[in-house]
């Protein structure tokens, strides 16, 4: 099998749909001859013609809303977002409009649209072009939230997106763009629902999506011969493959999720209530997440409240460590630790 | 430079005569005037309708909120007997009167905003989110400005699939202020879609007088900054609005690009159920009354011989019987069934049509 990067496996899955079916269009800025800002979409334009790969102003919201009414009435859309925290511009089309018009309507049209968006920190962007921003979408039903690790799954996960007829939200680490790996020949048949063993273990059920898997898949490979850790990769954040978790961790007993938005309220919060409900645990469940600050700016902060393999790690030997019996009943949530911080600082 | 005079009072593009009540001469120089009495029947359908939503909300029958259109009936009218049955419309929060106007059945739009199950959302939707894709109708909508886009979207497809369609926006003089006004003009202009963007001025938005809320002195003129031709009509007039809506959506059609019409009108209600109308004074409610639309296109049929006055009301009763007779069809129908709650969350596997053409899949 050829490998291909993440950037281009993403790319392949545009192509090979605006190739296969006419209804399917580009949107986004420039998205052309310029190749959107992570050159994911570099060469589409010379080949599809400016007609299917449609630049858009500066406008989220309306282009957001204008892919919605093109996909109502026979289009296919497939919309860029520059960077994931620009969907905050476009949320009233996507939440109020692209995740209810099947529902509310009766199932008289669907909404075939796909939001494409980089997301995540770790490059200095600051904390308007960082942000994981994946449980806003989540907490709306009507959406799919997909969030590929791999070159195969960016171009397999994006081909069934494309295909399917609701509106999906499908984000890119910015992390993973020059990521390598085998993609095959065909796309094949990936369905939008499904968590995935990355690595199977018996000790600790590790929960990560995106790039936060490689960090899961690593803290895996530093706990070899100590711990032996089982990695879920849940590709789809919504819905969330419930069965695929609750197997999993009715083996290990243990679970710690990692992931790149911020800690409270959080996919981890969802991943732990649905496993919380289920399963019966052998230590209570770790969330490894974003601090619940904006990402800043300067290396040392934003090292500091993005999640890690070494946090990742630390979790771990905890739930290894610790039975209920044995917890600090002092644990308390990051929004809570770092609100405390706060008003100690304010003098409070 | 911006100068007092372009700030107060918010003035019409267009001087237009619309005091026909006092004169007796409206429509006398139309040239697109109707030779029938079609447009008085929708207009006549639409404000029973909406006072019958009324009576049902007074009855209880009625949840939420309905917010209706007595006293706007001519711009819906006017605008969608100006286009194809396959065009699309996108209507606002007011959206009852395009609904009917785009051709929805009574029984379907009394159902959806009684909760039963053969409304159009099959209870859903209610009064703020009713669609219907066959008839083109993309959407009454409980989000200001929110149809602008989505309008847009559809005059996208349907220049690329080359379907020869023209989309209808409707929005309030409110939505004026909105960014996806902006937008969406802007984006219509600058790919020249085949759209038309009508908007149902009626002086108000909520409690908000558009003399106060926008900035330059009138919203037709907007359109200009968009490349865009624009008219400013009165809305009052079915005759007129039909005119200037055959003329911007044929050029539309035509590849011509798109356009704003504002139409002039006035709600003859309160917004929403619980408006005491403090905003308004009752003296300029009454100046408005003497331009109702339904009551001159009842004496422009009488005087122009197509329609005596006794038949006109003859037909009002008729129709009266019809929307009593679908709003109790409607109050029989059961309502919405619990096992429902789930479906359509997700599209379902079976194929869906979208505005009328099956979606590739
Ligand atoms: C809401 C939003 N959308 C997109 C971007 C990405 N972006 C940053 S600068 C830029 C172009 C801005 O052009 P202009 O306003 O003309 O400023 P210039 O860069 O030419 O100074 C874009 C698209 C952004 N920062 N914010
Ligand atoms: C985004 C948004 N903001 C506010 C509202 C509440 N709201 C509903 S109708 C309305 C006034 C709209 O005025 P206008 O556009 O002039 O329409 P009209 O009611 O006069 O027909 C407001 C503020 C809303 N539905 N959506
Ligand atoms: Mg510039
Ligand atoms: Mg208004």
């Amino acid at each position: 099998m050829p490998k291909l990067s993440f950037r281009k496996s993403v790319r392949l899955a545009m192509a090979e749909a605006l190739e296969r079916d006419p209804s399917v269009v580009l949107m986004g800025e420039d998205i052309g001859p310029y190749g959107g800002a992570f050159k994911v979409t570099e060469g589409l334009h010379e080949r599809f013609g400016a007609d299917r790969i449609i630049e858009t102003p500066i406008s989220e919201n309306g282009f957001a809303g204008v892919a919605i009414g093109a996909a109502m009435t026979g289009l296919r859309p497939v919309v860029e977002f520059m960077f994931m925290d620009f969907m905050a511009l476009a949320m009233d089309q996507i939440c109020n409009h692209a995740a209810k018009f099947s529902y509310m309507y009766a199932g008289q049209c669907c909404v075939p649209v796909v939001f494409r968006a980089p997301f995540g920190g770790g490059f200095g962007y600051g904390a308007s072009h960082s942000q994981s921003l994946e449980a806003w979408f989540m907490h709306t039903p009507g959406l799919k939230v997909v969030v590929p690790s791999t070159p195969a799954s960016a171009r397999g996960l994006l081909d069934a997106a494309i295909r399917d007829d609701g509106p999906v939200i499908f984000l890119e680490h910015k992390a993973l763009y020059n990521l390598e790996g085998e993609v095959s020949d065909v796309p094949g048949n990936w369905s939008l629902d499904q968590a995935q063993i990355v690595r199977p273990g018996q000790d600790v059920t590790v929960v990560g999506y995106g790039r936060t898997v490689w960090l899961a898949v690593e803290t895996a490979k530093r706990l070899a011969g100590r711990v032996d850790v089982e990695v879920i990769d849940l590709r789809s954040l919504a819905p969330l493959d419930v069965v695929a978790l609750v197997e999993s961790v009715d083996k290990t007993r243990r679970m710690v999720v990692v992931e790149d938005d911020c800690l409270t309220g959080g996919v981890g919060a969802e991943v732990a209530a649905v496993i919380a409900e289920r399963v019966r645990l052998d230590a209570p469940i770790a969330r490894v997440a974003c601090a619940d600050v904006p990402v800043p700016c300067c290396e040392s902060l934003e090292r500091a409240a993005l999640p890690s393999v070494e946090k990742a790690v630390a979790a771990v030997m905890r739930q290894m460590e610790v039975g209920y019996e044995l917890v600090d009943r002092g644990t308390e949530s990051g929004c809570q630790r770092e609100s405390r911080k706060g008003r100690q600082l304010a003098g409070a | 430079m911006t100068t007092m005079r372009d700030m107060t009072p918010y003035v019409v593009g267009r001087a237009v005569p619309i005091d026909p009540g006092a004169s007796g001469q409206d429509g006398s120089s139309r040239a697109g005037c109707s030779v029938d009495s079609s447009w008085a029947v929708t207009m006549l359908r639409i404000r029973h309708f909406e006072l019958k939503i009324n009576e049902l909300f007074a009855r209880g029958e009625v949840r939420g909120t309905a917010h209706l259109c007595v006293g706007q009936e001519a711009v819906p009218t006017g605008v969608c007997a100006a286009l194809r049955s396959d065009d699309y419309v996108s209507a606002t929060h007011r959206g009852h009167g395009a609904a009917i106007a785009k051709g929805l059945s009574l029984y379907g739009m009394f159902s959806e905003i009684l909760g039963r199950r053969d409304g159009y959302g099959a209870g859903r939707g209610g009064s703020q989110h009713i669609a219907c894709m066959e008839k083109g109708f993309l959407g009454t909508n409980g989000i200001s400005g929110g149809g602008l886009p989505v309008s847009v979207g559809a005059a996208l497809s349907s220049k690329r699939l080359g379907l020869g369609r023209v989309a209808v926006a409707f929005f309030g003089d409110g939505v004026a202020n909105q960014g996806a006004f902006h937008e969406a003009l802007n984006m219509a202009g600058i790919w020249r879609l085949p759209i038309v963007f009508v908007c149902e001025n009626n002086l108000y938005a909520m409690s908000a007088p558009v003399s106060s809320f926008v900035a330059g002195g009138s919203i037709a003129r907007r359109a200009e900054s968009y490349g865009m031709r624009h008219d400013s009509i009165d809305g009052n007039d079915v005759g007129q609005v039909f005119e200037a809506s055959r003329r911007f959506v044929d050029l539309a059609r035509s590849g011509e690009g798109p356009g704003l019409l504002e139409c002039l009108t006035y709600r003859q209600l309160g917004h929403s159920k619980s408006d005491k109308r403090a905003y308004r004074t009752r003296e300029e409610e009454a100046a408005w009354l003497k331009r109702d639309p339904i009551a001159r296109e009842r004496r422009r049929l009488d005087g122009a011989g197509i329609m005596p006055a006794a038949d006109f009301d003859a037909m009002e009763s008729r129709v009266v019987a019809e929307v009593a007779s679908e709003a109790e069809r409607a109050l029989a129908c059961q309502a919405a069934d619990v096992s429902t709650l789930y479906d359509h969350v997700v599209p379902e596997a079976a194929a869906k049509t979208c505005g009328g053409i099956t979606c590739p899949s």
